[in-house]
């Protein structure tokens, strides 16, 4: 180390500065700035690309049609002919997963774009109109926040029957009001910035400052957002499923093929756990992800 | 006496930037303090001034590493000693002083307590002859109602106040150095003032040893005995001040002092005057709710008459909080008055931005203070300037180029920084892009919201002579804001001073800032540091009246 100094340093002190300099205990520059974020988000992206992967092709990759009955057996074990084993009336669980997954990957993507978008547009919209207007919409946004959103989504499945643009109607419902306030908050500070008045005093529209000059400095935080709700919402359609009120049969996806197979639970079934592992490993990728990515930004503004 | 000597040499000190090789950022630094010497170290900002003065305490920033070097104070080797010792010393035998005082005080927690609280831990002394100790310096510092001001909270004191009262923090241990750290750079001329002066005194009683901070060639000279003139980390000259003042021996700190007084070689052109642009009658502004009459709970600005005529420069001075930046900001339209009316080429501006035509948006432009919040930090510089022509010209695309790259001509940028976002430029880059956004739409006058503050001083001469050179060239019409009244003086050719909201005094500038007739201005005038050394003990404006009356 001391001659790959010198070496670098032709100075004729250069091995005393090293020993005369600070003896307090500082962390290397060299080992702060090496990614530590890495595998976390390599994992992350593993398993939510996985998901992402299993909710596009895999209709296309089951061996089995869905609700084929191919073997006699309820709740088997794996084996050759059904990797993941059979369900409870001896239809091929890996291919239900792959079909399966389809349902819950997908609602929950659309149930959280629609989240994100309607609660940052509105969340921006609201900063510059007119101040009682934005104290109207604020103010249903947060009626909608103090309901429960499995309550919510209850009484909407009970009141209407349960269907998939209800399902996804619920879940926006239920987390849009969330994702406006972040939007809203951080809007209000960007829109007291003197760049925005200098658009204002410029004449623009309120549509252009919006679009123009408010979002590209909220958008990163905008899909953080995004993605913690991606995770809320699986988890809601996953639970209203295995309610029994979700995706209903022949359909199915992650949280009612759960439900279904509950009966096996105490036998230990195949048929149960991998669902159940299904839905915890996208949540936990999905998780990951995010968190490697909202840390790598914050360490870029430091 | 209690000051101890204090002996740099070959400081290094390196940076490692995120994902970047490490490089050295202050090099080969070395200086010599006798025991109660103040050294002052001067640069622009980037020049390693601060990361110098903290290495002094031991310590350097995240990312940085005191590489090599010495430090040593008295009979100690500050860069040898390990953590404990450091954090001994630290707050005991050197104690720092920093720019904000607002920002390095807990507000939820009482004055005294922190400021004894230094004291405290080092055990130095117990709780209660500390509090006795702190009334003490509180006395010396010429602090208002020095027994009960240490009940007080950071808020319920003025920003000159509370710099002084964070002088009594560090002085409570009687530390053998003090690291001055641009202390009154936040602060008004009429403010800074008092605290250099209750600096000076306690110092000078103390035998402090001190390392001073600064951009202030003026502030310099009336507080140190050493000056080090820095640039990119390196020492460019290092004497005595009277020498430094007297007989620069280096090119950079030539182009300092001449850039610390601009009107020494800038003044305003000599240009025609046209005819009446804006005329602003019994101007009333103010925010909160208004009552039955029309009248705001609380009026910021009131009773303000002015005319510009077309060409013409009007300076608007007064320290902060008289309403400067608010009547800039009510001729832009983002403020409406409560009373009074705004007219513009003989027509009333509507006082909302709502009513005004896109006609009367680009002949008014406004230019903020610090360009990093006036700049979108998403956007290219092509974006920013081309957005006005996009907005106020229908022009095609190849004329649209060719007068983006006009404007860049004409604030003497390279065209290659064109495809830069905002946060790739330096601070005067920004301040260029900024002003050429406006007179992208060819405005017949530009607001000037302390454009120089935010800028250093070299780098803020620059941009006061480009305004000259627009003035005369494009005969613009500025509104110029500033609380710099050198600046005013080598710009415009009327000023105004403004107090509490109050027009105090206006008319042609070398009139008003060589003959002021009202009290207000003559201090405003006289408080603006020197550059000569005794000026300090010469001058004899004061706010120590004012400072002890009841704060709002």
């Amino acid at each position: 180390m001391n001659e790959f100094r010198a070496m670098t340093h032709p100075r004729t002190n250069s091995r005393r500065r090293v020993t005369t300099g600070s003896r307090l205990p500082v962390a290397s520059p060299a080992r702060r700035n090496r990614p530590r974020l890495h595998l976390i988000r390599w994992v992350g992206l593993g398993l939510f690309g996985f998901w992402v992967l299993v909710a596009i092709f895999g209709p296309m990759l089951a061996p089995h049609p869905m609700s084929a009955f191919v073997s006699d057996e309820i709740y088997g074990g794996a084996s050759t002919a059904n990797l993941l084993g059979t369900d409870y009336m001896g239809r091929d669980m890996l291919s239900r997963i792959l079909t399966g997954a389809r349902y819950t990957v997908g609602l929950a993507i659309i149930a959280a774009l629609l989240s994100s978008l309607i609660g940052a547009g509105f969340g921006m919209l609201t900063v510059l109109l007119p101040r009682w207007i934005e104290e109207c919409i604020r103010r249903v946004f947060d009626t909608l926040i103090s309901i429960p959103s499995k309550m919510m989504a209850l009484v909407m499945v009970s009141a209407f029957g349960t269907s998939i643009p209800l399902l996804i109607l619920a879940a926006v419902l239920s987390y849009a009001p969330g994702a406006f306030r972040i939007a809203h908050s951080m809007a209000t500070n960007l829109a007291t910035l003197e760049y925005v008045q200098v658009a204002r005093t410029r004449g623009e529209g309120k549509l252009y400052i919006a679009a123009f000059e408010i979002m590209p400095n909220m958008i990163q935080s905008v899909l953080t957002d995004m993605g913690m709700r991606f995770v809320f919402i699986v988890l809601l359609l996953s639970g209203m499923s295995f309610l029994g009120l979700g995706v209903q049969p022949p359909a199915a996806d992650l949280g009612s093929l759960v439900r279904e197979n509950i009966g096996g639970l105490s036998q230990g079934a195949l048929a149960v756990i991998a669902p159940a592992l299904a839905i915890g490993t996208l949540t936990i990728g999905a998780n990951l992800l995010i968190d490697s990515l909202s840390t790598s930004r914050g360490s870029q503004k430091e | 006496m209690q000051g101890e000597s204090l002996t740099v040499r070959n400081l290094e000190i390196c940076a490692t930037p995120l994902g970047g090789e490490e490089h050295s950022i202050v090099n080969n630094i070395g200086f010599t303090l006798a025991p109660g010497e103040v050294m002052a170290l001067i640069g622009e900002s980037g020049s390693g001034k601060t990361t110098i003065a903290l290495a002094m305490l031991g310590y350097a920033r995240r990312g940085c590493r005191i590489a090599g070097g010495s430090v040593r104070l008295g009979e100690t080797e500050i860069l040898e000693l390990n953590a404990v010792q450091t954090r001994r010393l630290r707050g005991h035998r050197v104690a720092y002083i920093a720019q904000s005082a607002a920002a390095a005080f807990n507000p939820s927690r009482s004055l005294m307590d922190q400021v004894i609280e230094g004291a405290l831990i080092h055990g130095v002394m117990d709780r209660h002859s500390a509090q006795q100790k702190a009334v003490q310096l509180f006395r010396e510092l010429a602090l208002p109602e020095p027994e009960r001001i240490g009940m007080r909270y950071p808020h319920q004191v003025s920003g000159g106040q509370l710099q002084r009262i964070m002088a009594a923090m560090a002085l409570i241990t009687d530390p053998a150095l003090v690291i001055l750290d641009e202390p009154t750079t936040a602060l008004d001329v009429t403010t800074q003032i008092d605290v250099l002066r209750a600096f000076k005194k306690v110092m000078r009683e103390r035998g402090t040893t001190a390392i001073y901070v600064s951009h202030d060639l003026a502030v310099v000279a009336q507080m140190a005995d050493q000056v080090l003139v820095l640039k990119g980390g390196q020492e460019q000259e290092q004497g005595r001040i009277a020498q430094i003042l007297e007989q620069p021996a280096h090119e950079y700190t030539r182009s300092l002092l001449a850039a610390a007084r601009p009107d020494a070689h800038l003044s305003p052109p000599e240009t025609a005057r046209g005819d009446e642009l804006l005329r602003i009658d019994d101007l009333q502004v103010g925010y909160g709710q208004r009552d039955r009459n029309g009248h705001p709970d609380k009026v910021v600005l009131d009773h303000i008459q002015l005319r510009i005529d077309r060409g013409q420069a009007l300076g608007v001075i007064g320290e902060s909080g008289s309403g400067k930046s608010t009547l800039a900001r009510t001729v832009a339209g983002l403020v409406a008055p409560s009373r009074g009316a705004v007219q513009f080429n003989r027509r009333e501006l509507s006082p909302t931005l709502r009513g005004r035509t896109s006609e009367q948006f680009r002949r008014i432009q406004m230019v903020f203070q610090s360009a990093d919040n006036a700049l979108n930090p998403a956007h290219s510089v092509r974006r920013l300037l081309n957005r006005p022509l996009e907005t106020y010209f229908s022009l095609d695309r190849n004329v649209r180029r060719c007068r983006v790259e006009e404007l860049m001509d004409l604030v003497k940028l390279p065209h290659t920084l064109l495809d830069r976002k905002p946060g790739e430029l330096s601070g005067g880059q920004k301040q260029r892009v900024n002003l050429a956004r406006a007179l992208a739409a060819e405005p017949d006058l530009i607001l000037c919201d302390e454009v120089t503050s935010a800028l250093d001083t070299v780098v803020g001469a620059a941009i006061l002579e480009l305004l000259v050179e627009l003035r005369r060239e494009l005969g613009v019409a500025y509104l110029f804001i500033s609380h710099d009244i050198s600046t005013v003086r080598s710009l415009c050719d009327d000023v105004m001073v403004l107090y509490q909201g109050e027009c105090v005094e206006s008319g042609r500038c070398e009139e008003v800032l060589t003959r002021p007739q009202h009290n207000y201005t003559r201090k405003l005038i006289g408080s603006v540091p020197e550059l000569r050394q005794g000026w300090l003990e010469t001058c004899q404006w004061s706010t120590q009246t004012e400072a002890s009356a009841p704060l709002v």
